[in-house]
């Protein structure tokens, strides 16, 4: 188990060094990179010299930008072992990191929340679904889970917010926009968590709606599975309560693969905030992605995606680690296959 | 494949031909309906009729004529994307599970990373630093990061197959590791490829559809992603009457992914040597 735990983290910790490598390198060699454009912007635009320039680049990447490459690689990740992500071009003087700090938060509650109801919702009906198969109830869901699945999360966003918002007017969009409605200050206040709440509706609807489907469906068919298995028959001669059986024998074995997909889940639906929070205008770290981007500003833009990076690789690690708890039969120091 | 594999798959079958009728008309299709262009100011947002079947955009061109124009560059960059993405995986797959040893462990590490790192993110991210400014660039990034999965369920299967009887016979007669692979492994996986040959698409349609929404891609040409993309900036917000110009991209892309998720079903039967009669 502890080779094992060691292996996990080596692996990864190895996968957060090669991501930041590569978007140093990819930020910092390209041909026109966005240093060298920035640079060559400030003496050509703003009438800078060149030394002027680097200097201000300096500042924004946090790094040595007239130095040999080494140089900088070493600077880069000095910094960010620090937690230094440079600042923010378009409003100088914001660290990147407080950016991050004030965002991310938002994103891991929404997200976080969705994932929770959706896999719970999920794992129920689809129990459901096996212990009604073939029943209409059954085919109905099947059928919900299937559309819902196929159809990308930001459509289902845009539908949402085309029918419910504009269409019909059920909810008033304009309420809604951002992550809290001004005036209302974060505390453990009853007024803010159903601010909050109101405000982060709309996006977690949507995740929910986009990956319960999956889970309904794969829940279902390991129900199946596990009804067949004949510590079930034998806990059913036993004489136990069906309800019993439900949970502790069939629940418990059925449950425990979707763990395995969680780990995906968590990246897929993470990977997708920037088009979720674009949609409804939710105050989220992938909003800012977004913004960084579509703005040009590198410094931004590189520090919010190590984050999310991390923070999708600190997520796989605990999915892991917790399924590994739960499931005593997974030997984990077992090769893949 | 014959007709009683579809017969016992109603659904795998409604999505061959919801995914041929859609080859059809957006591959035969352009040729027929000539694209609508024209702006007119007394036509904006007209609701569906017989001759504006989709109704008109916010510029009161037809919106059917431009969703039978939209789909072919969709579908070509799926494509190349999942043919890319199957050739890494093919490869990088069999040779992990022939080799062994440091090689595939190395192989498999490096499938875990690149399966671990967001890939909308890193999409996003290179999308504002390379400026993507042909499909084919597009296309080509998309199946360089979306090998992964399949990846390690084909080394799955070859280390699975690599121990079967009819292989182990190939090699006693004496049969070269090329013939081995290419005669008797790879047929037993076709069903698996294809599979995930179509998932693949999928996802390069996901990911296409979002950097274009995003605005991150150049809004180039006809595509249903830049119907989305000018649908929900220029009225899918403001205006009631501009949802048929918004909706009809949207029910195109949701049909396509659906079909294409439903025809994957019937792939174990059509492919699958081992279920074949006869």
């Amino acid at each position: 188990m502890r080779k094992y735990l060691a292996q996990r983290i080596a692996r990864a910790v190895l996968t957060i060094f090669l991501v930041v490598s590569f978007t140093f390198f990819l930020i910092r060699l390209m041909p026109g990179n966005p240093i060298d454009l920035y640079v060559q912007e400030q003496v050509t635009t703003y009438g800078h010299t060149y030394e002027q320039a680097l200097e201000q680049a300096r500042g924004f990447f946090a790094l040595d930008v007239d130095a040999p490459l080494s140089v900088q690689y070493a600077q880069y990740l000095g910094n960010l072992a620090r937690g230094n992500l440079g600042q923010s071009i378009l409003s100088p003087g914001t660290p990147v990191s407080s950016l991050i700090k004030k965002f991310l938060p938002w994103t891991l509650f929404s997200v976080g929340l969705a994932l929770m109801i959706s896999f719970t919702l999920g794992v129920g009906l689809g129990m459901l679904m096996a212990y009604r198969r073939e029943s209409w109830i059954d085919h109905v869901l099947t059928i919900i889970a299937t559309v819902t699945t196929a159809v990308p999360n930001y459509l289902i966003g845009i539908l949402l917010l085309v029918v419910l918002g504009v269409q019909t007017n059920l909810i008033n969009v304009a309420a809604i926009r951002g992550s809290l409605s001004p005036g209302v200050r974060p505390g453990l206040t009853l007024t803010f968590l159903l601010d909050a709440l109101s405000h982060a509706a709309l996006p977690i609807t949507t995740y929910v709606l986009a990956t319960a489907g999956a889970w309904m469906l794969s829940m279902k068919s390991n129900t199946l599975g596990t009804l067949g298995e004949d510590y079930v028959g034998f806990a059913r001669a036993r004489g136990l309560p069906d309800r019993r059986i439900a949970i502790a024998y069939v629940g418990r074995n059925a449950l425990l693969p979707l763990f395995t997909q969680l780990t995906i889940a968590i990246g897929f639906v993470v990977g997708g905030s920037a088009l979720i929070e674009y949609i409804f205008n939710y105050q989220g770290i992938g909003l800012v992605l977004y913004e960084s981007i579509v703005r040009r500003d590198y410094p931004v833009m590189q520090g919010v995606f190590l984050v999310i990076t991390v923070s999708v690789v600190l997520a796989n690690l605990l999915a892991d680690l917790l399924y590994g708890r739960l499931d005593p039969r997974v030997d984990l120091t077992a090769e893949p296959v | 494949m014959n007709w009683a594999t579809l017969k016992r798959n109603p659904g795998g079958a409604l999505g061959l031909a919801g995914f041929l009728a859609i080859v059809v008309l957006v591959v035969v299709g352009p040729l027929v309906v000539p694209l609508d262009t024209t702006t007119r100011l007394d036509q904006i947002y007209q609701p569906p009729s017989l001759a504006h079947p989709f109704g008109t955009d916010n510029q009161g061109r037809d919106v059917f004529s431009q969703i039978v124009h939209g789909g072919k560059d969709l579908l070509w960059v799926a494509t190349l994307a999942a043919g890319i993405s199957t050739v890494i995986a093919l490869t990088l797959g069999s040779i992990s599970a022939v080799a062994g040893g440091s090689v595939d462990n190395a192989v498999m590490t490096f499938t875990d990373v690149v399966l671990t790192v967001p890939h909308f993110p890193l999409l996003a991210v290179l999308a504002g630093v390379l400026q993507f400014r042909s499909q084919t660039l597009l296309a080509i990034i998309l199946g360089v990061l979306s090998w992964p999965a399949l990846t390690r369920a084909v080394r799955a299967q070859v280390l699975s197959l690599k121990e079967r009887d009819f292989v182990e016979a190939a090699t006693a007669l004496g049969l070269g590791r090329g013939h081995i692979i290419a005669r008797e492994i790879l047929p037993n996986m076709r069903s698996y490829v294809a599979i995930s040959f179509v998932l693949a698409m999928t996802q390069a349609i996901y990911a296409q559809v979002g950097l274009v929404f995003l605005g991150l891609v150049p809004l180039s040409g006809q595509n249903w992603g830049v119907m989305i993309q000018y649908g929900w900036t220029r009225g899918a917000i403001f205006h009631k009457s501009s949802v048929y110009s918004i909706l009809a991209p949207i029910m195109a892309i949701a049909v396509l992914k659906l079909s294409l998720v439903s025809m994957a079903r019937i792939f174990d039967e059509i492919f699958n040597p081992r279920l074949q009669e006869g």
